[in-house]
């Protein structure tokens, strides 16, 4: 472990009894409690952290937040390792192993560097104009590129952590834990009001965890009013303090999201058994956006070399970290701001080699002090050129013109392992914004501020603009009190705190600092995609003049940052080379997530086996007892075939359908969909929803119905009984079931509230066992239920109640296979006693369970529809043969008018038709496509070719002893006994077209 | 996600309601005496406005009662909801 070379030895937020072990790239390093990854690594004098994404030009820390933009780590090896992490936001812990990102071998000697030796011809844009020919090449292309530019690498494994969610109201949120956050709350906990704070950080503070004590708030240090006040606001019953909490996206209604890190800062021993992150979903009566301000790098030439990093950040290392991040600084600044940073540096020993200063005079309280330390102030100066590769070892420094757009003069050289800069600081507008309030542009000033708001919300501290402390204080108390008043609690102002802070004059914004030569030298707007001043200007020469065009061209602002410390720079080139002010080009739109959030987080449980709800039979438990491979039909579990040992499905499906028609076969339907119909008027809702007429269906029978959509084409069918005089019971197809009882109550409540008529589901109440074949009669026959079975008394398509092993049954005489056929319902509990006593009784007549393979194969081969396998939403009843369910007579159903549609009448439409192989023993392939003519099979010479048609189901039928296929097929009904053409990868495979019925087309075997 | 206030149950997340489309569109009482073109507005044909818009919702995953609503498709504000039988509220009348 190597020394921390650049810790102080006193001071800072760090807790130097807990030392802490950690490796970057494979090399073993020391730190303390309380760093993060990038105060830790500076402690120990690395700044070379990663390169790259573009050029792999050698990068460092820049920021001490979450706005980093250049120090993306790989975190933990193996399966489960985790991209994409900024050092500056990795809180250490004991035993952390990190690496560099986007270098091969390593950031100091990466091959992927020679890139940066090709770069005039990497411009933006390159890979449009470059990759486009030959088009078939460009997955080739694109395998090498994204080799060459990806960022970190996904892990292999699942994701070991657990995640939760939690809903949560409350009277206001505040997004933010520093001086005006902590106001704010602190003022609306003080009216009883239920309020929640969320601090990204794991301290509150904000950026008084930056400062020095010469700073105080009510005579004592900044961090003493933060400690008491979060102590207080922890103590009151309706706060809860969230810190390692970032508020990450802020939608409708006040509905905000935020992410809480419980277990990332822990070693994976320390983080057992508890959740990874919780995500919090907040609909907040009235929101407090004290977010604070991200600081803005300076643009100019080669500013992007390790050791160049933000005034504001070398603050942060250095009053809350206790680390020296260099020896020597050359501090670059056009405001106040950074000549703290100047001041901290020589109080923790380093020397200031100058504060290069764009104001042209420079006057206030903090040069003064700068001065009378004996720092050289260069006012009126730039930095025109930096040196060194792997760490920045010195500066040009030249006069600046009046107008800033050039220098003039002899350039100085000065020496330094530190460049600290400062473009000023914006506002963090991003939630403000997601919120759809409108942003105005404060000239004077050169930031973008909150103006109108679109939701209950109010800005305050820095993210409103307002930059001293004092005024921070004053504002998000007010902000937070007007918050608690307005969702409707009652309380009163107390005084600000007085605090004494050192006053800043005026700054000077030059968004691009001119330089000598324009050659060679790279100034970066946006470090992680390497999006340089000539990109940005070069896509407005190339045509672009909306910003999100810019944006989406040259990548500005599109890395995991966002754009957080580079935006507005960008936005500021762009007005420049377009020749419109900032405010006339606007903004690009503000999305979620603030920060990236792990998929973990918003799948939460939702994930494995509680991805969703799976929903299985009273009969289940036989089904998997006796091997059953199981299909997921819905959420419905339900069996697919019964393999017996040694057989495939395919063997296994072929004797249970053989079975079926031979003998009996015995299917678990309890899936079907049930809704019960009671009242005055259920014929006449049958009437309009259904296209055949219920008026004169007897007490007792059974009908089939298809129903349609208002655009005439077929959504659901099924068999209804009428069980007494008002009741009747519809079954729908098994997916189907929800769907079509929201339908039905839809048109119930919007268009006929006149309609007496209730709808229950009943779909789980009743199990359903469904008999079939010349046998099942007498299965039924031997359970002793005390309803007549024979075919007088109980002919086809009836339903019949009565008692049966003791309770209730329906039983209805239907058939899905075109044998005799019985479905026997009991209560759901009685399920599987009935099923088995159902086994038992058919032993005789080897009772043969089938599922839902052999189903499809028996009902294709009578060629009985499955809604949503032979149709698709856009089939009408006439495409499927059925008009004889189209009832002539009645005046009006849903969906009638549209048959009569021209398009729909009339036309060219696919009709249903069979499909039979030359080769008995070729089944096709369901979805394959129908052409007229064998040329026209791939590969074909002219594409496109006319396809007339698709394979809808197609299996091998063992009761027919060949294959069998649906099809839909333009005009098919016209080509019965023509031939066409499946047309498969390298073959056609010829079919003759014929009617879609194979088996018993007489229906003969319907009564046994 | 909105915050909507069914007229039976409350403010629920909008997650337990499901959107029907455009309010007041009455289904024809003879639509057999309507020419392709007037059935085909009533099928397919919708507003789609920048600014007031009423529209049918359903609390789904909730009481399962259907209501209007009358939203600002800019703000996304919900201005009123009343019952499928009631008449919309006069923009200015809500509150």
């Amino acid at each position: 472990m190597s020394d921390q070379t650049h810790r102080l030895a006193a001071g800072g937020g760090v807790d130097r009894t807990r030392p802490l072990a950690f490796t970057f790239n494979g090399r073993a390093y020391g730190g303390f409690g309380g760093d993060t990854l990038a105060s830790a690594l500076l402690a120990n004098g690395v700044h070379l952290v990663g390169r790259s994404f573009k050029y792999h030009r050698p990068r460092g820390i820049l920021s001490a937040g979450p706005e980093e933009t250049n120090a993306l780590v790989q975190l933990g090896r193996g399966g489960a390792t985790d991209p994409n992490h900024p050092a500056t936001t990795v809180e250490l812990w004991d035993g952390l192993e990190a690496r560099s990102q986007n270098c091969w071998p390593g950031p100091r000697f990466d091959l992927g560097s020679l890139a940066e030796s090709a770069s005039p011809l990497i411009t933006a844009g390159f890979y449009y104009k470059t990759f486009m020919w030959p088009a078939r090449l460009w997955p080739l292309y694109e395998r090498i590129i994204r080799h060459a530019g990806g960022l970190g690498r996904s892990p292999t494994e699942p994701d070991p952590d657990t995640y939760e969610h939690v809903n949560a109201h409350c009277d206001v949120l505040v997004a933010g834990g520093g001086p005006a956050g902590l106001a704010a709350a602190r003022a609306a906990a003080g009216t009883g009001a239920r309020v929640i704070v969320a601090e990204q950080d794991p301290a509150f503070g904000g950026a008084l965890l930056n400062e020095t004590e010469e700073t105080t708030i009510a005579g004592a240090p900044p961090l003493e009013w933060v400690e008491r006040t979060a102590g207080e606001l922890a103590a009151a019953e309706e706060v809860r303090l969230l810190p390692r909490t970032t508020v990450f996206a802020y939608y409708d209604h006040n509905y905000l999201a935020l992410v809480e890190r419980l277990g990332d800062h822990l070693s994976p021993a320390e983080g057992t058994g508890r959740p990874r992150q919780r995500l919090w979903k907040v609909r907040a009566k009235q929101v407090v956006l004290a977010t604070g301000a991200i600081e803005r790098p300076l643009v100019f030439a080669d500013n992007d070399r390790p050791g160049i990093m933000l005034a504001g950040a070398a603050r942060a290392y250095l009053n809350r970290y206790g680390v020296k991040p260099g020896n020597r600084a050359v501090v670059f600044t056009g405001n106040d701001d950074a000549y703290r940073a100047a001041l901290d540096m020589v109080a923790a020993g380093a020397t200031v080699e100058a504060i290069v200063d764009l104001r042209p005079e420079v006057s206030g309280a903090l040069p003064h002090r700068a001065l009378d330390a004996g720092i050289p102030v260069l006012a009126g100066h730039a930095i025109v050129a930096t040196h060194g590769r792997h760490r920045i070892q010195g500066v040009s420094v030249m006069a600046l013109n009046d107008d800033a757009t050039g220098v003039t003069g002899a350039a100085r050289d000065l020496a330094c392992d530190v460049v600290l800069m400062s473009g000023g600081w914006n506002p963090a507008v991003h939630l403000f914004s997601q919120s759809r309030g409108r942003l105005r542009f404060d000239d004077e000033r050169a930031i973008f501020v909150p103006d109108t708001s679109a939701q209950a919300e109010r800005s305050a501290g820095a993210a409103n603009g307002t930059f001293s402390l004092a005024q921070c204080l004053a504002e998000g108390a007010r902000a937070g009190l007007a918050a608690a008043q307005e969702a409707g609690l009652d309380g009163t102002a107390e005084p600000a705190p007085e605090v004494d802070e050192t006053q800043e004059s005026p700054a000077r914004t030059v968004w691009v600092v001119p330089t000598r030569k324009t050659r060679g030298a790279r100034m970066f707007v946006d470090f992680q995609g390497d999006v340089t001043v000539k990109d940005l200007r070069g896509a407005v020469r190339e045509g672009y003049r909306s910003v999100e065009h810019v944006k989406r061209y040259t990548t500005a602002g599109m890395g995991l940052d966002q754009g957080k410390t580079g935006n507005v720079a960008a936005l500021a080139v762009v007005a420049e080379a377009v020749g419109a002010s900032i405010p006339e080009i606007g903004t690009t739109t503000f999305r979620p997530p603030y920060t990236p959030v792990t998929f973990g987080a918003i799948a939460g449980r939702d994930a494995g086996d509680l991805f969703d709800p799976v929903r299985k039979t009273p009969i289940h438990r036989w089904h998997a007892d006796h091997g059953a491979e199981f299909e997921d039909v819905g959420q419905w579990q339900r069996p697919w075939y019964y393999p017996r040992k040694g057989e495939s499905m395919h063997d296994a499906v072929q004797r249970e359908c053989l079975a079926a028609r031979r003998s009996v076969g015995i299917l678990d339907y309890s899936t079907l969909g049930k809704i019960d119909i009671q009242g005055r008027d259920g014929a006449e809702l049958l009437n309009r929803v259904y296209t055949n007429a219920w008026s004169k269906l007897a007490i007792g029978r059974a009908r089939y119905g298809l129903m349609l959509g208002e655009d005439g084409m077929v959504m659901d069918d099924g068999v209804t009984s009428r069980l007494g005089e008002t009741h009747y019971l519809m079954t729908t197809t098994t997916g189907n079931a929800a769907t079509v009882l929201g339908w039905l109550e839809e048109w119930l409540q919007t268009e006929w509230p006149d309609l007496k008529v209730h709808l229950t589901s009943v779909s789980e109440q009743w199990a359903t066992v469904s008999l079939c074949g010349p046998n099942s009669r007498r299965v039924v026959a031997a359970l002793n239920p005390d309803i007549a079975l024979d075919g007088e008394a109980f002919p086809h398509m009836s339903v019949r109640e009565g008692r049966i092993l003791g309770v209730a049954t329906r039983i209805a005489r239907v058939s899905f296979t075109g044998e005799l056929g019985f479905e026997v319902s009991v209560p759901a509990n009685h399920g599987l006693a009935l099923w088995e006593a159902c086994m038992e009784a058919g032993k005789d007549y080897d009772i043969t369970p089938y599922g839902t393979e052999a189903m499809h194969v028996l009902r294709a081969e009578k060629g009985f529809i499955i809604v949503g396998q032979e149709t698709d939403g856009s089939i009408t009843p006439g495409d499927l043969g059925m008009d004889w369910i189209v009832s002539k007579r009645k005046a009006d159903f849903i969906g009638k008018r549209s048959l009569a549609r021209s398009g729909v009448a009339g036309g060219e439409r696919k009709h249903l038709v069979g499909l039979l192989t030359d080769n008995a023993n070729e089944v096709l392939v369901e979805g394959a496509q129908l052409v007229e003519d064998a040329q026209s099979c791939p590969p074909v010479s002219r594409p496109p070719v006319t396809m007339v048609g698709h394979v809808t189901s197609s299996y091998m039928s063992p009761n027919m002893g060949r294959s069998i296929a649906l099809a839909m097929v333009k005009n098919g009904r016209d080509r019965i006994g023509a031939r066409l053409f499946v047309a498969m990868e390298g073959k056609a495979i010829p079919v003759s077209v014929v009617r879609p019925v194979f088996f018993d087309p007489e229906g003969g075997r319907l009564d046994g | 996600m909105y915050l909507i206030p069914c007229p039976w149950c409350g403010e629920r997340d909008q997650s337990e309601f499901r959107s029907g489309g455009e309010a007041h569109i009455a289904r024809p009482l003879e639509p057999e005496h309507l020419n392709d073109g007037a059935w085909a507005d009533y099928l397919f044909m919708r507003t789609n406005p920048m600014g007031l818009y009423r529209e049918r919702w359903v609390h789904a995953h909730g009481c399962r009662r259907w209501f209007n609503m009358l939203r600002d498709t800019v703000s996304d504000r919900i201005l009123a909801v009343y019952h499928m039988d009631e008449a919309p509220p006069e923009p200015g009348d809500e509150s």
